[in-house]
């Protein structure tokens, strides 16, 4: 099992709010699509932040 | 695109426009990069601003001033009322603006006074050399160019991404980051010359909603909330849908716009070998306002100034840039700065029982002149049961 960062980009409104408290800088905004690197440690910062809900950490299998 | 400016400016809002306007003024040459289509567009603000700083940098223009503002309410959690008349209300009154033609504006007069502009245009990396910024990796039109500048400007707002990648930690705590939504709202009962402000746990935990007209029966109306109180189910879209259901649960909302907004303090030095950071991205907004269009225009300007002057010595060294940041610290921008972020972290400790009472005995002051201490000294008068806990924030003001 490992944990990801899922983006949900039909609900994001890519406003950076995301990428301005990301710890790792893992976060990118190319215009409108957000991008994550493997940077990403599955904190889950920026999942708690985002005003629209469109950040999920999940565990997979 | 040439492959080499005296200045290179990241970003093309308030702040970068600005900065790009001063540095072509000053005789340098200066390219502006943004990474989306259109700038101003999307919408990541409320439009409000100051009447006096706007007009320090430009004149007030119909096409983009969509209302003049002359007062200024604040509902405290039990809904009592506190209007605050222009003068008590200072930079909270002034102009809503439309920012999609004001940002442009800047630019333009940017790209007029002869700064080179490019849209679509992303930095995606630093050019560092033996610890000099040296300029910026740009992807545009498909491929990937060098760039390099005397001085590279970042502007690039609260992702604040190109001083990361000159090693400089712009990550915003979490707790001091208020997660933002707002719809533009049409057919709405609003008074159009009044700005309004709800306050409360309930309401907006550790943030506010606002109202800010923009006409006869449109408004923004949106709310910011601490980071650390935003989580599912409890986000500043769930907040604001329950204020709109109970406030304009008629009204139509023809567009919706999220963002971040920094409440922390200023990044800790805003300058590095070959860098200064401005507005957003240098963490410069309003800690109790949120409030960062004329910050923004205000360090552009200073920093495309300074620019100049150093690039004009041949010195473009941190300690050289240096007097940028000594000189918006010391400036009257800067001291409000610090003393809302003290402001703003006695704020937020309230309860609402509290903020009833501050709000409520703040209608009973009546000052000539606005000022802060004055203002902190007469609540400490009206709420002797708070005496210790204002004395303190007062002693913190100095
Ligand atoms: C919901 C909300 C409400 C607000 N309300 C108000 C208000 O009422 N009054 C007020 O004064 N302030 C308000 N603010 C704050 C205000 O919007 C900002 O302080 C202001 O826009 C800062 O200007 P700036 O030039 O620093 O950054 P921005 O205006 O954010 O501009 C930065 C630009 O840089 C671009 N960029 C980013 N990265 C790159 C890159 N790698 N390459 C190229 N370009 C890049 C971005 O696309 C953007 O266009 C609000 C903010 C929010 C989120
Ligand atoms: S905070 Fe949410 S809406 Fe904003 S860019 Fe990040 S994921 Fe998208
Ligand atoms: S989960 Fe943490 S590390 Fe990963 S992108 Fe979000 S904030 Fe950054």
């Amino acid at each position: 099992m490992f944990t990801m960062l899922n983006i949900h980009r039909e609900v994001c409104g890519y406003c950076g709010a995301c990428v301005s408290v990301c710890p790792e800088g893992a976060l990118e905004l190319i215009d409108a699509y957000l991008s994550v690197s493997d940077a990403c440690v599955n904190c889950g910062i920026c999942a708690r932040v985002c005003p629209l809900g469109a950040l999920e950490v999940t565990n997979e299998e | 695109m040439k492959s080499e400016y005296d200045v290179l400016v990241v970003g093309g809002g308030p702040g970068g426009a600005m900065a790009a306007k001063a540095a072509v003024e000053a005789g340098l040459s200066a390219c502006i990069i943004e990474k989306r289509p259109a700038i101003g567009t999307p919408v990541r603000c409320a439009e409000g601003v100051g009447e006096e700083l706007l007009t320090e940098f430009i004149d007030p223009d119909p096409r983009w001033i969509a209302a003049k503002i002359d007062g200024a309410r604040i509902i405290a959690p039990d809904g009592g009322e506190l209007n605050l008349a222009p003068d008590m209300a200072g930079n909270e009154v002034g102009y809503v603006l439309d920012r999609k033609i004001f940002d442009r504006e800047l630019v333009w007069k940017a790209a007029e006074a002869g700064a080179d502009v490019f849209v679509k245009a992303r930095a995606v990396d630093a050019i560092v050399e033996d610890g000099l910024v040296r300029g910026a990796i740009v992807e545009y039109m498909g491929s990937r160019k060098e760039v390099r500048a005397m001085v590279t400007i970042a502007a690039d707002g609260v992702e604040s991404k190109f001083a990361r990648w000159c090693g400089i930690d712009t990550a915003i705590p979490l707790a001091e980051l208020e997660t933002c939504a707002q719809y533009l709202m049409t057919d709405i009962d609003i008074d159009p010359g009044l700005t309004v402000f709800y306050l409360g746990n309930e309401v907006a935990p550790e943030g506010y909603v606002w109202v800010f007209p923009k006409g006869e029966r449109r408004a923004n109306v949106g709310i910011g909330i601490s980071g650390k109180k935003s989580g599912n189910g409890h986000r500043a879209r769930d907040y604001l849908d329950t204020f709109v259901r109970r406030h304009f649960p008629e009204g139509k909302i023809i567009e919706l716009i999220v963002g971040g907004v920094s409440v922390c303090r200023p990044l800790p030095c805003t300058v590095a070998n070959g860098l200064i950071m401005v507005g957003d991205a240098a963490r410069l907004s309003d800690p109790i306002t949120g409030g960062g269009i004329y910050n923004a225009m205000y360090t552009g300007n200073l920093a495309g100034k300074v620019a100049a002057d150093c690039i004009g010595k041949g010195d473009v060294n941190r300690e050289a840039l240096a007097v940028y940041d000594r000189t918006w610290r010391e400036s009257t921008m800067g001291k409000a700065i610090e003393r809302n972020y003290k402001i703003k972290e006695y704020f937020i400790t309230l309860d609402d029982e509290k903020l009833n009472m501050l709000i409520n005995s703040a209608k009973k002051i009546k000052m000539d002149k606005f000022s802060t201490l004055t203002l902190v000294r007469e609540l400490i008068q009206h709420n002797p049961k708070m005496l210790v806990e204002l004395q303190a924030l007062k002693k913190s003001l100095g």
